[in-house]
């Protein structure tokens, strides 16, 4: 195998500044979106009393899912000993960084008191998973960091396989402790399952990877870096498999929730009756999230072609913003069985009259702000990028040796 | 002369330094007072187990259409003085608005038996707004009481996705006005608290049960768990009572009989 050579991405100086320019300006409209709701309060959302975490509820949690997953390509090379990702082990935990960064921003700016996020770094309840995240979130970033470093500093080789193997453990935490926010809680129905956590980990594998890919190729076409199907190849051998495993994990979470009778109303809402909530599940979700992207990676032909495996990738992504949605909306907007086997007929708080499901209409201020986030994970990878080397000069067959391993 | 001119001199000392002494007085003695008042006070004791207070709503006393606990705990804990913003859809407004306790009316789906009941924070032995809360300010009190510390929340509502009994509520547009007793704050999470500031009074019920028994209904009764010859043990002893979701195990303190 050749000996890999990085290089700062040298995109022409106007496209760089015009692509920072456009992110830029995404991220100020986030923040403009922020000041105008941490201004007026909440009401200026669509969320309510019942629909608790919204819309930027959605994008914080795809982009903190998808963070940990982005490092998986690195863990690949270093843990496993592939050496074929190898090379892009730098992009991968810059990546990573990025995602959860821009993640957490957005689930900071929305809560009731920003100004008070001092109190959530001192003020610990360590029965909370939220605090224990709080911990997961800030200690992946230095490990994360950490192990950049040993990928880096040649004189820090030596550290390079632990600090691998301890960012890879890390990950697998943080995904179990975001997907615990939601198996922990016992109150409601669709959440309330231990199948959660691990479910969040086989998803955060397949979005994290998705992104991984396109930033890879959206990278590498712009300033005419060799990316050769050698590579691509690997990729969707690995969404194949994290796709069925995500399928698997979802037919299993049905499986487990209709075995017991009160939870038959709860399946028929996801599957069948849940207007908004069936359509994300089953149209967007499962068709254009898992399916199709399932059948362009294993399809002979248009698997050849890299623009259907960006095309798979961006639809993987649609379908991951898709299935947060079903999750965590479609979890809240469910009416809560507070009297099992009855049928309440009037509330003073709206407690799911005759088993109504809980409106929400998310507002554009709340999108925008998740759209923010989305930007600074995207500025804060190309600045990465155009000032580190981070990005090898070549994926080229020539220069990935498919056979090679490791030797411990 | 010169006597007559020096007594009128002291004459007009002597009003001043009265007036003076007047307005000092007017000025310094509330503060004095106060102040003595405010060392009296034994709000410095702690909490104690010794107590835990709860409630038990007999439902067939609670009167259909009847909401007079409702009002009665939205005056008592300024939830009234909440003000819909401007150019605001009210659907929406009556779903952002804080409430601490809600009427609910549920038909049982197999017998066609009709229910109505008050519904607020059940005081859980293990809430799990409690266990939840990343910087505990969702807490339990040493007699019971699950209230939060408005100075430790950050409003991230995991409590609210974590009640089992939806009894919290954020607090979505600025209150302008508010009591001394209930500073409510916008961006934070609030629910029953027992009308903590009679506990700390040292009054006997909560607004709520004032409310209904005024009515005659007597359908709350609230009182000390703890204490087996209070009027709330004496009632849960000899009635069937049970929890609200009593699969979960909470052991929450507020109990329901008839439903």
């Amino acid at each position: 195998m050749k000996r890999i050579v990085y290089r700062e991405w040298r995109l022409a100086p106007q496209r760089y500044w015009g692509l920072l320019a456009i992110l830029a300006v995404v991220a100020g409209i986030g923040g403009l979106a922020f000041w105008y709701m941490e201004h007026h309060g909440h009401w200026v959302t669509g969320m309510t009393n019942e629909i608790i975490w919204g819309t930027p509820h959605i994008f914080a949690i795809f982009l903190i899912v998808a963070a940990s997953g982005a490092l998986n390509i690195a863990s690949i090379g270093t843990v496993f000993g592939k050496t074929t990702y190898q090379p892009l082990g730098r992009l991968s935990g810059l990546l990573a960084v990025a995602l959860l960064i821009g993640g957490l921003m957005v689930l900071v700016l929305d809560l009731g008191r920003p100004d008070r996020l001092i109190v959530a770094m001192t003020s610990y309840n360590f029965r909370s998973i939220f605090a224990w995240n709080v911990i997961l979130y800030s200690g992946f970033v230095v490990i994360v960091v950490a192990y950049l470093v040993t990928m880096v500093d040649r004189r820090l080789k030596g550290y390079y396989k632990a600090a691998g193997t301890l960012a890879f453990v890390w990950r697998l935490m943080l995904t179990t402790g975001t997907g615990s926010i939601f198996g922990f809680i016992v109150a409601r129905q669709a959440f309330d399952t231990a199948l959660l956590a691990p479910m969040f980990i086989v998803m955060s594998f397949l979005y994290g990877l998705a992104i991984f890919i396109l930033v890879l190729m959206f990278a590498f076409a712009q300033d005419q870096r060799p990316l050769g199907p050698f590579i691509l190849t690997r990729f969707k051998g690995l969404m194949a498999i994290f796709i069925a495993a995500v399928l698997l994990f979802v037919m299993i979470y049905f499986l487990t929730k209709i075995y017991g009778a009160k939870n038959y109303d709860l399946v028929n809402f996801y599957l069948v009756s849940g207007g908004r909530y069936t359509i994300a599940f089953w149209f967007g979700w499962m068709i254009i999230g898992l399916l199709a992207p399932f059948g362009i990676v294993t399809h002979p032909v248009l698997s050849q072609d890299p623009k259907w495996i960006a095309g798979a990738s961006a639809l993987v992504i649609l379908g991951g913003m898709a299935s947060i949605y079903v999750i965590v909306i479609g979890g809240q907007a469910f009416p809560m069985a507070l009297f099992p086997d009855q049928t309440i007929l009037e509330s003073g708080f709206h407690d799911g009259v005759g088993g109504q499901i809980a409106p929400y209409a998310p507002s554009l201020p709340e999108f925008l702000l998740g759209l923010g986030g989305v930007a600074v994970a995207l500025i804060i990878t190309a600045v990465g990028v155009r000032v580190l080397q981070f990005l090898p000069e070549s994926l080229a067959d020539k220069d990935v040796d498919p056979h090679a391993t490791v030797k411990a | 002369m010169m006597n007559n001119s020096s007594e009128q001199i002291d004459q007009d000392r002597r009003g001043f330094l009265g007036a003076a002494a007047g307005v000092a007085t007017v000025t310094l003695a509330p503060g004095v007072l106060l102040h003595g008042i405010a060392t009296a006070e034994p709000r410095a004791e702690r909490v104690t187990d010794t107590v835990r207070y709860g409630m038990l709503i007999d439902t067939t006393r609670c009167a259909e259409g009847c909401s007079a606990c409702v009002t009665a705990c939205n005056q008592e804990n300024g939830l009234d003085l909440q003000r819909m913003p401007q150019g605001m859809d009210p659907a929406k407004w009556d779903r952002q608005e804080a409430r601490w306790i809600r009427k609910v009316k549920l038909q049982d789906n197999l017998t066609g038996h009709v229910t109505n009941l008050p519904f607020m924070c059940q005081h859980c032995e293990h809430p799990p707004c409690v266990d939840v809360c990343p910087t505990g300010a969702s807490f339990k009190r040493a007699d019971g009481i699950v209230m939060v510390d408005r100075h430790l929340c950050i409003g991230c509502r995991y409590c609210m996705m974590a009640c089992p009994y939806k009894a919290r509520s954020f607090i979505h547009a600025e209150v302008e006005e508010k009591l001394t007793l209930a500073p409510r704050g916008k961006g934070c999470v609030e629910s029953c608290n027992l009308c903590v500031h009679r506990r700390d009074n040292g009054q006997a019920s909560t607004a709520c049960a004032d409310a209904c028994a005024a009515l005659g209904h007597k359908a709350i009764l609230f009182g000390d768990l703890k204490d087996p010859e209070s009027p709330l043990s004496k009632a849960l002893a000899a009635l069937p009572s049970r929890q609200i979701r009593e699969n979960l195990a909470l052991n929450t303190g507020v109990r329901y009989s008839g439903v």
